[in-house]
């Protein structure tokens, strides 16, 4: 370790850049995060961060058979994620086991499976930067997929941004005004497979869920506005990955679990100082003073 | 012009049918209303009212029966703006970060084009709405900072600028202050002589006695039906509450 190279922050910033790979995770990385994030406001006044947990681990045995196939992975983490939401809808109607057991279930299972096909297929697949992600080690086709599927789902969520709101809000009122409730539950679905197909390279399939679901609650303690919420999940969404793989490099730390631990620092510190809605509600307590 | 018989109801709902999984919510339900008539719909927690709000807005399917709204289906009742659903306070998750504004322009959604982008008569009709309901004070109050009787007012001013000719409402009155209370009632009076028809389920019985022409008393089916002063007697309240006195909901002196 290099401890003394970085004395001054500038060295600590700049450094990394010189490296190429680094380059390609921070920007990478950076885009991601914001996708990741701008879903995350919905995920979360919709209450699906169980949901998003479920998504994300069931693309595991897509994302193996993809890569055994020779495919596009995120082909095949969407088809799992997906049709493991369909799966889950389906049993739940079917029986009269609880809803939340059943997306466990469900999901475990998908996971298994996944773990399982490793196993099996012996191929060249990394189980660790499946398990864990590697944003340093993306390789160009990956980048292009990657950047591929961000402006896909940028373009939906924009697109339908006000639509999905009221979804979230009111869904009652959505369908007695006409609106198509149905494509929209499947749109943020979709959205939320891909979400997840691309934040699994930054931090992994066990931890992706974060992604989808820290920023946008770290979002709802600081604001009453949805499009300042947004603004703020997209934005802390970026700042952890630049402070995860920036610190990742420095103390040789998994980066990942970095990227994470710096969303949840975030939020904790959110949770603690928001000046509204945090603990210690400063705005109050400022306003004491006046 | 004149047309023909049925399409002088408003609502017009024939032996309907709900189940969930084989469930069964609300069967064999009737109920006919007329432009300018107020129906308050009674019944117990479970009795069927909200499920009887979803089949009229199409949120749930029915399973048997017909629901004809102006003479038309339910589908075509939900692309013409026909008619404006306001939720009881529980069914809203009253942190959700949106303002009055926004969510009284949530009613012009169903007429705008896919981005949702405002028009100049989408805002005068949202700023008409909020008016009406005096809240314009708190154009961009978010709902959270509301208290009850003024988040109730939002919604109804959602449905206001919807420019509905139904209006449903799940417990207009409860958790609400006075002054609301007051203002829904005038509104009542001026949507009566708009020619609106509105169903307003109710726990609270003198409100049924004070606004409502037709009630409709149900208990997972039609109890009884029809004008107030005739149906809403205490032998028809105690069997749709399952034999409880009406004294015991009234109070002593009814």
């Amino acid at each position: 370790m290099e401890l003394c190279s970085f004395l001054t922050l500038d060295s600590f910033i700049t450094d990394p850049l010189t490296h190429g790979f680094m380059r390609k995770a921070l920007l990478m990385s950076s885009l991601v995060a914001a996708v990741c994030g701008f879903l995350s406001s919905y995920l979360t006044l919709k209450g699906w961060a169980l949901m998003g947990d479920a998504v994300s681990h069931s693309v595991m045995p897509g994302v193996v058979v993809a890569y055994a196939l020779g495919l596009p992975f995120s082909l095949g983490a969407f088809i799992f994620g997906v049709g493991s939401v369909a799966l889950i809808g389906f049993i739940k109607q079917k029986s009269r086991v609880k809803e939340d057991t059943v997306i466990g279930l469900v999901f475990t299972g998908f996971f298994a499976l996944g773990i399982v096909l490793v196993s099996k297929i012996k191929s060249n697949i990394d189980l660790h930067s499946i398990l864990f992600g590697s944003p340093l080690g993306i390789s160009l086709s990956d980048v292009k997929q990657t950047i591929f599927i961000s402006l896909l789902v940028v373009i939906l969520l924009s697109i339908f941004r006000k639509d999905l709101l009221l979804y979230c809000f009111d869904p009652r009122h959505a369908k007695t005004v006409g609106i198509n409730v149905f494509f929209l539950h499947y749109l943020l679905l979709t959205c939320l497979s891909l979400a997840a197909v691309v934040g699994l390279q930054s931090v992994g399939i066990i931890l992706v869920v974060a992604m989808l679901i820290t920023p946008g609650a770290t979002a709802y303690l600081l604001t009453d506005e949805f499009d300042n919420m947004t603004i703020i999940s997209v934005l802390s969404a970026i700042i952890s990955s630049l402070i995860g793989i920036y610190i990742s490099f420095w103390f040789d730390l998994e980066t990942g679990g970095s990227i994470v631990l710096a969303q949840t620092f975030i939020f904790l510190f959110a949770f603690l100082f928001a000046p509204r809605y945090g603990i210690f509600k400063l705005k109050k307590f400022f306003a004491g003073y006046k | 012009m004149e047309s023909i018989n049925y399409q002088n109801f408003r609502i017009d709902a024939e032996n309907i049918c709900v189940d969930y999984n084989g469930k069964v919510a609300l069967y064999d339900a009737n109920l006919r209303l007329k432009p300018g008539q107020i129906c308050g719909l009674v019944g117990m927690n479970g009795a069927g009212k909200t499920t009887f709000f979803n089949a009229l807005t199409g949120f749930v399917n029915i399973s048997k029966g017909k629901i004809r709204i102006n003479g038309e289906s339910v589908r075509s009742a939900q692309k013409d703006q026909t008619i404006a659903y306001v939720p009881q306070s529980e069914g809203i998750d009253s942190q959700f970060p949106i303002n009055v504004w926004d969510v009284v322009m949530m009613g012009r959604y169903g007429s705008m084009n896919i981005f949702r982008c405002p028009r100049e008569s989408d805002i005068q009709a949202v700023k008409d709405a909020i008016e009406r309901v005096d809240l314009n004070d708190h154009l961009s109050t978010p709902i959270g900072n509301l208290s009850g009787g003024q988040r109730k007012r939002t919604f109804l001013a959602r449905a206001i600028a919807q420019r509905a000719s139904i209006l449903l409402l799940d417990e207009p009155f409860s958790g609400v202050d006075i002054r609301t209370e007051k203002l829904i009632s005038e509104l009542f009076i001026q949507f009566k002589n708009e020619g609106k028809t509105i169903l307003l389920s109710t726990h609270d019985m003198i409100h049924v006695r004070e606004f409502c022409d037709l009630v409709l008393l149900i208990n997972k089916t039609v109890v009884a039906y029809g004008d107030t002063s005739e149906v809403f007697t205490p032998e028809n309240i105690t069997t749709t509450f399952g034999g409880i006195s009406p004294d015991f909901l009234f109070g002593p002196e009814s």
